[in-house]
């Protein structure tokens, strides 16, 4: 177990050396930073002073280990645009982005599994064709519309939720609403044919025949051995949240996450923010994988830990 | 092996409805098993040997629906001895021992959940009482095995996990659906002895399916013969194998091999069972019987024999004229 997971950490770390080689590799040799961070107006003086102040003269490969030491000192440099350290900026969005994520795949995951759960008792059925029906409506509404839907009904149609920002848990209603619906539908429809094909498998008919009660066998037996496929579904789910797919939700709501800093920081050139985002995000998704992977140990017994 | 069966079926019908159409898997069968008893259902595969006996448990897959008939345990309705008489005083072991158990729990957990269910046991009591079970159907290291995942156990072993999970109900009856059939050779034999064993120990009655004759020779009381959803021939088995009178278990066997014929060439029956779903009127072996006459188009009434009942128009007539039996 600890040689696992030494041997996932480093992976891990490994990943995050690679992701940050490449945004270096991306930022220094791809574009120019210097070009990025000023204003067209500068003269060439300006351009040079700038990037001798930052090391930007040097030669790429001194760059980097001053790069790769300055992270290893978790120092991510300033944000040209907040004029703060842009891990300061970061930290301060963090939590808010997490607050959202959290509220919108919670509600997804805690309504997926008993809707998908009822519609795989009787496949065909009213209650599986209602289910299924409105997945798949979920799935094909754009989010940005379905936001601005939410708005029209409960906020100005029945002025009932607060419409932008944040402050009260009112405030995260709809923003998690909006965000939950796309990964409530993908996992119920996942529940629904996992359920499916294990309530079909012999050993839920012996289950069954030892007499033991039906919900037992439905939850204790049917859904533990199709939540390895939801718990993939569910961590897939939440990297592509902290990969930034949280944006067009913020960016309706005023929510003020990462995802909208990211955008910011993109358009207004802030390479030290940027970097500082996706290293942020990068150590996260490691983190998640991580931890799917000894759930998933927990749950299957044949899951060796290689 | 005389007095009030526990189970006994009367007139069982059971269907598919299907988007092709509805699909007769079970036509108007009864039987009778009496405690202590053995009673052997054989035939080929798809004659309603499995469908039969899910009807009984209550477990038919979906679409199948019950239409008619009776299903009597000890002399009254389901309905009226209320829950827990099917998987409690009805146990049963199915075919493919190696899906049948839960691949996330270990095989302790999986018989101690049967043992509280049934008995109110504490968990040290239940994993004793496990262990016992294991022990009794002859496993090595008991207490050991009950912490094993199926995925660390033979099909074999697996069988008498299987068996004992029966038996944590305490049972009257053992519904055994081909109990062999994925099995090894050597393993079947020792399965099947394990299981008469209990029977003898415990008074146990056993329902046992099977496509096999050599095992319902082995093992069987009585038996009856399936195809293509009606039973055709009863009888006690030594009576049955000396003198078959339906043409259909007189094909059966000739096909099997026995201790004495195992030389002898083995014949299948040609052709295959008709579909379901559009049964022939009549007799529906009469598309595969040789002695197949003009009365075969209308549906044989069961006539009595020397020890059960054979649905034939010819029947006691030699059908497979190659081998006389
Ligand atoms: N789930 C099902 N849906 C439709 N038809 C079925 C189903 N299960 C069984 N049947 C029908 O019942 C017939 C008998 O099946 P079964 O009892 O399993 O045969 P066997 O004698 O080999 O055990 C099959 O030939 C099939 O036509
Ligand atoms: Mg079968």
């Amino acid at each position: 177990m600890a040689a696992f997971l030494l041997r996932r950490l480093i992976q891990g770390g490994l990943v995050v050396l690679g992701v940050t080689f490449t945004v270096f590799v991306v930022t220094r040799i791809f574009g120019n930073p210097v070009d990025l961070m000023l204003p067209l107006s500068a003269s060439p003086e300006q351009r040079a002073a700038f990037a001798s102040e930052l090391g930007l003269d040097r030669p790429l490969p001194v760059q980097f280990v001053q790069f790769a030491g300055e992270l290893l000192r978790f120092d991510f440099g300033e944000s040209t645009w907040q004029r703060r350290p842009a891990m300061e900026v970061v930290l301060e969005r963090l939590p808010n982005s997490l607050l959202l994520i959290g509220a919108g795949l919670g509600l997804a995951i805690v309504l997926s599994l008993p809707a998908g759960i009822l519609a795989a008792q009787r496949p065909g059925g009213i209650l599986d064709r209602i289910v299924t029906g409105l997945s798949l409506v979920g799935l094909s509404m754009p989010q940005f519309w379905v936001g601005l839907l939410l708005i029209v009904l409960f906020a100005v149609t029945i002025p009932l939720l607060p419409t932008s920002g944040m402050g009260s848990p009112a405030h995260l209603v709809l923003p998690a609403v909006t965000l939950a619906l796309v990964p409530f539908a993908r996992l119920t429809l996942l529940v629904r044919s996992q359920m499916m094909e294990e309530l079909n498998k012999p050993y839920i008919r012996t289950a069954l025949a030892r007499g033991l009660p039906h919900r037992r066998v439905l939850v204790g037996h049917a859904l533990r051995n199709a939540l390895i496929p939801f718990l993939t579904l569910a961590g897939w789910e939440l990297v592509l949240a902290l990969a930034g797919y949280t944006v067009v939700v913020e960016t309706v709501f005023a929510w003020p996450g990462m995802g909208l800093v990211a955008i910011q920081a993109l358009q207004r050139g802030d390479l030290f923010l940027v970097q500082a985002i996706v290293y942020v995000v990068a150590v996260l998704i490691v983190l998640v994988n991580i931890l799917l992977d000894l759930v998933f140990k927990l749950v299957d017994p044949r899951i060796g830990l290689g | 092996m005389t007095g009030e069966p526990l189970l006994s079926v009367a007139d069982l019908r059971v269907v598919f409805p299907t988007r092709a159409g509805i699909v007769r898997a079970v036509n108007d069968v009864s039987l009778a098993v009496s405690p202590g008893e053995t009673l052997g259902i054989v035939g080929e595969s798809g004659s309603g040997k499995s469908v039969t006996a899910q009807a009984v448990l209550g477990l038919l897959p979906l679409p199948g629906r019950v239409v008619g008939g009776e299903i009597l345990w000890r002399g009254k309705p389901f309905q009226a001895h209320g829950a827990g008489v099917r998987g409690k005083e009805i146990a049963c072991i199915f075919q493919d021992p190696m899906q049948s158990l839960n691949p996330l729990m270990t095989i302790g957990a999986q018989l101690v959940e049967t043992l509280r269910h049934h008995a109110r046991l504490g968990r040290r009591a239940a994993r004793d009482r496990a262990a016992e079970l294991l022990a009794e159907v002859a496993l090595s290291a008991p207490a050991r095995r009950l912490d094993q995942y199926p995925h660390e156990l033979s099909g074999g072993i697996l069988q008498r996990v299987m068996l004992a999970m029966a038996l944590a109900c305490e049972p009257r009856l053992i519904i055994a659906d081909e109990p062999t059939t994925a099995l090894d050779v050597t393993i079947q034999a020792e399965i099947l002895a394990l299981l008469s064993r209990l029977q003898r120990e415990r008074g146990l009655a056993i329902l046992l399916i099977t496509h096999d004759l050599g095992i319902v020779a082995g093992l069987c009381h009585r038996v009856a013969v399936m195809y293509a959803g009606r039973i055709v021939e009863t009888g006690e088995v030594d009576a049955l194998f000396a003198r078959p009178a339906h043409p259909y278990t007189q094909g059966l066997l000739r096909a099997t091999p026995t201790l004495e014929a195992q030389s002898e060439r083995l014949v299948s029956i040609p052709g295959a069972p008709p579909a379901l779903l559009v049964p022939p009127a009549g007799c529906p072996f009469r598309t595969r019987c040789p002695i197949a006459a003009r009365p075969c188009e209308t549906l044989p009434d069961p006539a009595r024999t020397e020890t059960g009942m054979v649905v034939c128009w010819r029947a006691g007539e030699a059908a497979w004229a190659d081998i006389p039996r």
